[in-house]
């Protein structure tokens, strides 16, 4: 069911992601503030985009959830939060090395944007132990989306508190009185945007499909092996 | 591919070309180790699948021989 269109979705991932590297390297023209270095916001700025707007999605499928009762909705919602806190480790990443190269540190604490980023990811990072730490799995899918529901409605809220902040070190490239990026930076900023966020749909398919096949598989096992409950298990233990 | 290579312009790769390189070569190795797990995970149900298909045939054909004996009886 999660597999399908799996495909074509794929195939235009591949293909957005070589239009996009191809507009980056050799079409958008160079920074003339930074150079060269700064070909890594076109990775950094999707990235974060879609981490933050991954948590506040990972909350409205948790939303769902509670409302319905249907744990498919806690599934959406687990391997959303999952993606964006990977993708979260590649804003910080990427974020450090280019500050180590604009900044000349790998980390400036007092930075708003950037201390603001780690704060909701670490918020994100306690999700994992918060939810198994929950052995019924009634309760863990409620309670995870409890924090997926306060977690994701944190994110834009710190968003605009950092907006709000005086300290701009951190460029403001859009929506600027002085006009943001110029026009092929744009077109090139979009395709990256457009990427990525395919790149995170299909991860999202890839991993509900996996989950979905073990699901089964479970459910298989538990129904071939249901005539012999009472005894030792007819099958081979579940490899872990 | 070489005549495309050549119309290409250069890329300014001096001091801040190896950390260009090292944010983009940071999401590959991401998105590699991403899809290796991801692969690791799938080979594993499939592994499962086909202890459960085995079991299932032979749970199948021992079914079979049983009602055959009980026919001959």
């Amino acid at each position: 069911m999660y597999g399908k269109g799996l495909r074509p979705l794929s195939i235009a991932t591949v293909a957005m992601l070589a239009l996009s590297l191809s507009l980056v390297f050799f079409y958008a023209p160079l920074d003339a503030d930074q150079g060269f270095i700064q070909k890594v916001f076109y990775i950094h700025v999707p990235l974060a985009i879609m981490a933050l707007l991954g948590f506040v999605v990972g909350g409205g499928f948790a939303i769902a959830h509670l409302r319905s009762g249907d744990s498919r909705w806690d599934a959406y919602s687990y391997v959303s939060i999952h993606l964006s806190v990977i993708f979260g480790v590649a804003v910080l990443i990427t974020g450090a090395i280019w500050a180590k190269a604009s900044w000349g540190h790998w980390w400036v604490w007092d930075e708003p944007t950037l201390v603001s980023f780690l704060i909701v990811f670490l918020l994100y990072a306690t999700y994992y132990p918060f939810r198994y730490a929950i052995e019924d799995r009634e309760r863990q899918a409620r309670y995870a989306s409890v924090f997926a529901i306060a977690a994701g409605a944190f994110v834009p809220l710190n968003f605009m508190a950092v907006r709000m902040a005086e300290q701009l070190v951190h460029p403001r490239v859009f929506a600027t009185s002085s006009g943001g990026l110029p026009g092929e930076m744009m077109l090139t900023f979009l395709c990256s945007l457009v990427a990525m966020a395919l790149l995170w749909l299909t991860l999202v398919k890839f991993e509900l499909a996996a989950k979905s096949t073990s699901g089964q598989v479970k459910r298989l096992r538990r129904a071939l092996d249901a005539p012999g409950a009472a005894g030792k298990s007819r099958i081979a233990p579940e490899v872990s | 591919m070489l005549s495309l290579l050549a119309a290409t312009p250069a890329l300014p790769l001096d001091e801040a070309g190896k950390y260009v390189a090292g944010a983009y070569i940071v999401f590959v190795v991401l998105l590699v180790v991403y899809v290796a797990i991801m692969a690791s995970k799938l080979q594993r149900i499939e592994r499962e699948l086909k202890e459960l298909a085995n079991f299932a045939e032979r749970d199948a054909a021992s079914a079979g021989e049983d009602e055959r004996e009980e026919i001959r009886a």
